[in-house]
């Protein structure tokens, strides 16, 4: 009972950060702000959703699988997410307007 | 006009939350569900409309994130553990998927 409670607000955490992660993601001006949004979504959304489903079933088959789903996704989706900034960086997507400072394009002028 | 679209989207989200939690009588794991599949439209209106082609990467990886969240609770309901090997199946292939769109994006071919 007490298992299943703590397992029900671990989701309930979870499905509230998927949604705000995606309304940053409709909402947000830039690419790079969206990635940032819609990044808070994995680590807190769905890795929320898999840790409370982990709680309430324990130990078993099912457990193991949903341990091994949320290793996977803490291994993957920030390689993923960098490496999406950094292709869109390169091939010229435009910064928004309100952008104080932008320290890879600086970067990347010094080493040329 | 920015009013304007800020009231459509609170009157649409409020409608949405309002019909799923007081007048839809499913067991409570449908309505968890059905959130996340209104947060999928979403992030389907970003696919469809984003301005570039970084945009829409963003939006289908997390699209992968999403459906891994939907399934984990689509097996807790059943008690089957097998929508999970699809989950894990999934954030396999989202992840290559993600890093073969980056690398096309960034404008190397794919073999260095």
């Amino acid at each position: 009972m007490i298992r299943e409670t703590i397992g029900m607000v671990f989701i309930l955490i979870g499905i509230m950060f998927d949604f705000l992660g995606v309304l940053g993601l409709v909402r947000l001006p830039d690419v790079y702000n969206r990635l940032q949004a819609a990044t808070k979504c994995v680590t807190f959304g769905s890795a929320g959703i898999l840790l409370g489903v982990f709680v309430i079933q324990g130990f078993n088959n099912f457990g193991f699988k949903v341990l091994l789903g949320i290793v996977f996704i803490f291994l993957t989706s920030p390689v993923a997410a960098h490496i999406i900034a950094r292709a869109a960086h390169r091939s010229g997507v435009k910064l928004t307007k309100e952008t104080v400072v932008d320290q890879y394009q600086e970067d990347r002028e010094l080493k040329d | 006009m920015r009013t304007v679209r800020w009231l459509c989207g609170l009157i649409l989200i409020g409608a949405f939350m309002f019909g799923n939690f007081f007048i839809y009588t499913g067991l409570i794991y449908f309505k968890l569900i059905n959130v996340i599949l209104f947060s999928s439209l979403f992030v389907l209106f970003r696919v469809i409309v984003g301005p570039t082609a970084a945009d829409r990467i963003v939006a289908v990886d997390i699209l992968g994130i999403l459906i891994i969240g939907m399934l984990a609770l689509l097996g807790l309901h059943y008690e089957q553990s097998f929508f999970m090997d699809v989950g894990l199946i999934w954030a396999l292939l989202s992840f290559v998927a993600s890093l073969a769109l980056a690398k096309v994006l960034e404008g190397r071919s794919l073999d260095d």
